[in-house]
């Protein structure tokens, strides 16, 4: 599982450089992100342009990445391709959590 | 396993697809792989196949968590491609659904964070984009049918 992180700020901005985040990736992905969000931040910019694919499993891992960072860190979202948007869609995540449309928009907001 | 045309009386005559895989996370993403490049799913927009993509791989994972739990076992995935539909019938030889069969999906939900389950989306997800799901267990077989919509269907949610 690839991420590439860099600071920008007080905004960590997490790119997931892999196609798929699926049951067979969903551990490492979190692993990972606990890992490079050892980098302190006010918050955190998932960046999921290049993932052409999330399932349940991977809807868990953002999840679990969000507890770990807590309530006083938030965990953001953009660039979701359209079937990825739909999970989050369909499971309501989209009312939990910010997405941007695209890395720019995050970046803007974050100003 | 021997896959059965169940739909055959309510949709036109057509090739059905078989693809086996074996019960294992990463078997399932490379059958999900044959599955999209069918013949007939290319026929089908990305955003369907995406739909197709994500019923099937909730219910091949559960398959692999829950009926074999980490045994390895055969999977087998017949599909048909009817005007209306995609039709799909999943069989394995793991263990039968719990009494009252297949969970009914309804979406896990927390009212903090700390709250949020980080499980329980799959069946949400599944029962969201099918219609006519149906289980059956015969002679130590898991049979799972299932319809996807893949037309005049209005958006599941605004």
């Amino acid at each position: 599982m690839e991420l590439s992180a860099t600071t920008q700020g007080d905004l960590l901005v997490v790119t997931v450089c892999e196609s798929r985040i699926d049951a067979a990736g969903a551990i490492q992905f979190k692993e990972r992100m606990r890992e490079v969000t050892d980098t302190p931040s006010s918050r955190v910019l998932l960046d999921l342009s290049q993932v052409q694919f999330l399932d349940s499993s991977g809807l868990g891992a953002v999840v679990a990445v969000m507890k770990l960072l807590g309530a006083e860190r938030k965990l953001e979202l953009s660039g979701l391709t359209p079937t990825v948007e739909k999970v989050f869609r369909l499971t309501r995540m989209d009312r939990v959590i910010t997405i941007h449309p695209d890395l720019r928009e995050g970046l803007r907001d974050a100003g | 396993m021997q896959a059965d045309p169940f739909c055959q009386t309510r949709c036109l005559p057509g090739a059905m697809a078989t693809i086996h895989l074996e019960s294992e996370f990463l078997a399932v993403r490379e059958g999900l792989g044959r599955v999209l490049c069918l013949p007939d799913m290319l026929t089908l927009g990305a955003d369907l196949r995406g739909m197709v993509e994500i019923v099937l791989v909730e219910v091949l994972n559960n398959i692999v968590e829950h009926a074999y739990a980490g045994q390895t076992g055969p999977i087998e995935i017949a599909l048909r491609l009817c005007p209306d539909r995609l039709a799909c019938h999943v069989q394995d030889r793991g263990r039968p659904f719990p009494p009252g069969g297949p969970p009914p999906g309804i979406l896990p939900e927390g009212k903090t964070l700390n709250d949020m389950p980080e499980g329980g989306y799959g069946w949400h997800l599944i029962r969201t984009m099918t219609t006519d799901l149906h289980y059956s267990r015969s002679e130590g077989i898991n049979h799972l049918r299932f319809c996807i919509p893949i037309e005049a269907k209005p958006p599941l949610y605004g």
